[in-house]
């Protein structure tokens, strides 16, 4: 059973189709690259899967429980975390409370209005932000990093939750090569408890982290494979070549 | 140091001694306003009417109450971000709850009508945000801030209306407010049970809001949609918040009716709301304490104004205000507060974990 199986996704906006009956399924514990060119559809598909959209027709199965009609927040609690494409990171709240802030969605409100987590969740707190190398700025606004830092923050706000399936929406974007390497190298330990959707533009990044590869053009799946299948691929090639 | 390699998990003691070298470097020399402001007014405020003539103190103990009220602004505004304009409707339906409950019912007792008019401004806070908050997908601010000015604005027409609250005249000379069989009537005596209970909300309302909660808040503040994505019922955090907001303006109301002697639709109505929502960004929002200091230097102001400059006061008072929000938008605190402070932080304090590190 995947982890998560989306079917027959379309989601129309007044007389655009931006999907258009597309698929997706998801293993335990394994990476898949959304990709394909502009407007294509992935995030869309991605904000269907996190609950920002609902989709118009199909159905998004996760951990074997039908979540088409979930609220982000339920979904977050079936064990569901996402990225946005722009980041949204808490600018004014220091990184630490970024991260506390994550880590402790799922307290009662009791426990929080007497903080009795506060002390449990520090070592988890200081642990993400030294996986995360931002400890050293633990205590700074989080508008003082720099876009890449930024990046990181929100990755590691959306594993701090602990996740079954993250969808990280362009982690790489505006980052630098160098940047790209380390959040490649940041995102392999979380292989070990959690799946992986990525939408991202920088195909390199993609071959090297992903073991499946999911292509959209025009709102449909063109084809869905492994990394090496889909590079293979005569129509895959095709679209991007044309692109190019 | 700091930067171990990734997936290796450090042992807890390095988590520690990382987190308390940060933490000490980060807090070193950071002086703190806060706490300062707030005994020093505290001390002002208790030796007021000592000092003061008594038509003063009277004057000072509606400032107090006027305190309260702005209070439950600050809270669902500078802190959870709910722009709430008809903050007056829980202030005057609880005013005139305890107003009724005194003319009709011979009830005055301050153990009764103080936790009445509380449970009035709960009561009608969480039946508004089930229309305003509570729904499937969070509304807009301006939706909430103009569905809650036309509660206020219609809460007002109703009064005015209804020959049972006495209509344009509202309900006048209300009995004084009994503890026991001791009445009590303005001066020092009502000024300090206004004070008293002030400092207490204020302390509750600081616990809370500087806990975990608070940080859910400030959350909520920030971008309310990220953390919905974490896992936060954001609806209830919000109608949880504007009721305990209610609830604080329904004892404001509570106090100011037995006060004054009489309730009229103004304290129900827009004019009041928008008084409110004044003396929050005047002071500063989101630290409490602006709150406090925006009523009173705003009502110690056009106390002083209206007898001095009898005709010109409220364009003066104006000026001024429109001075700060445009010089000082984050109002008149921000001139002593740094935005380090103002935000806080919600983690453990340095010698929890130093206390923590074995």
């Amino acid at each position: 059973m995947p982890l998560l199986e989306a079917m027959g996704i379309s989601k129309v906006f007044g007389k655009l189709t931006a999907l258009d009956g597309a698929a997706l399924t998801v293993g335990e514990r394994e990476f898949h690259g959304l990709i394909g060119p502009n407007g294509s559809g992935k995030s869309t598909l991605m904000k269907c899967l996190a609950g920002a959209l609902e989709p118009t027709q199909g159905k998004v199965t996760f951990i074997n429980t039908d979540i088409t009609s979930f609220t982000p927040p339920e979904r977050a609690r079936a064990g569901m975390s996402l990225k946005f494409q722009i980041t949204a990171v808490l600018p004014t709240l220091t990184l630490y409370d970024n991260i506390l802030l994550a880590l402790q969605a799922r307290s009662s409100l009791l426990d929080l209005a007497f903080s009795r987590s506060r002390r449990r969740l520090h070592e988890e707190v200081m642990t993400m932000l030294l996986q995360f190398r931002l400890a050293d700025r633990a205590f700074d606004a989080a508008a003082t990093l720099s876009h890449g830092q930024q990046q990181w923050l929100e990755i590691a706000m959306a594993l701090a939750c602990r996740p079954r399936l993250l969808l990280l929406d362009e982690p790489t974007g505006g980052m630098s090569l160098e940047e790209r390497r380390v959040t490649g190298e940041l995102l392999q330990p979380t292989k070990q408890h959690c799946s992986l959707v990525i939408v991202e533009h920088d195909l390199d990044f993609i071959r090297d982290i992903c073991d499946r590869l999911t292509v959209l053009d025009q709102g449909k799946v063109l084809a869905s494979g492994t990394v090496a299948e889909i590079q293979a691929n005569r129509s895959v090639q095709e679209i991007y070549l044309r692109r190019a | 140091m700091l930067s171990t390699g990734t997936g290796i998990q450090p042992p807890p003691r390095a988590i520690d001694a990382a987190a308390s070298t940060v933490m000490a470097s980060a807090f070193a020399g950071r002086k703190r306003v806060l706490p300062i402001l707030e005994v020093a007014l505290l001390i002002a405020a208790s030796i007021a009417p000592l000092v003061l003539k008594d038509y003063i103190t009277v004057y000072a103990t509606r400032v107090l109450i006027l305190c309260l009220f702005a209070l439950s602004f600050d809270l669902v505004w500078g802190y959870a971000g709910i722009l709430s304009l008809g903050q007056s409707l829980f202030f005057g339906m609880a005013g005139y709850g305890v107003a009724l409950l005194s003319r009709d019912f011979g009830v005055g007792s301050i153990f009764a009508v103080l936790p009445a008019g509380t449970l009035i401004g709960l009561v009608a806070a969480l039946l508004l945000a089930g229309f305003l908050l509570l729904g499937r997908h969070p509304s807009s601010v301006v939706f909430v801030s103009l569905g809650t000015m036309t509660g206020a604005y219609a809460a007002d027409r109703l009064a005015r209306g209804s020959h049972y609250l006495g209509g344009q005249n509202g309900i006048p000379s209300i009995q004084p407010m009994t503890i026991g069989s001791h009445e009590l009537s303005e001066g020092p005596g009502f000024y300090y049970l206004v004070l008293a209970i002030l400092v207490l909300i204020y302390l509750l309302s600081r616990f809370l809001l500087r806990s975990q909660f608070g940080l859910a808040l400030a959350g909520l503040r920030e971008n309310e949609q990220r953390i919905a994505f974490f896992g936060y019922k954001v609806q209830h955090l919000k109608a949880i918040i504007f009721a305990i907001s209610g609830a604080i303006a329904g004892t404001a109301g509570s106090l100011y009716a037995f006060h004054e002697g009489f309730v009229w639709t103004n304290m129900l109505g827009v004019v009041m709301s928008t008084q409110v929502v004044l003396y929050v960004l005047f002071g500063g929002s989101g630290t409490l304490i602006g709150a406090v200091i925006g009523t009173a230097i705003i009502e110690g102001l056009s106390f002083w104004l209206s007898d001095n400059y009898r005709d010109i006061w409220p364009i003066i008072l104006g000026g001024l205000l429109l001075l700060v929000i445009m010089f000082r938008p984050l109002g008149l605190i921000s001139l002593v507060l740094g935005e380090r402070e103002r935000v806080g932080h919600f983690g453990p304090s340095l010698k929890e974990t130093r206390n923590a590190a074995p």
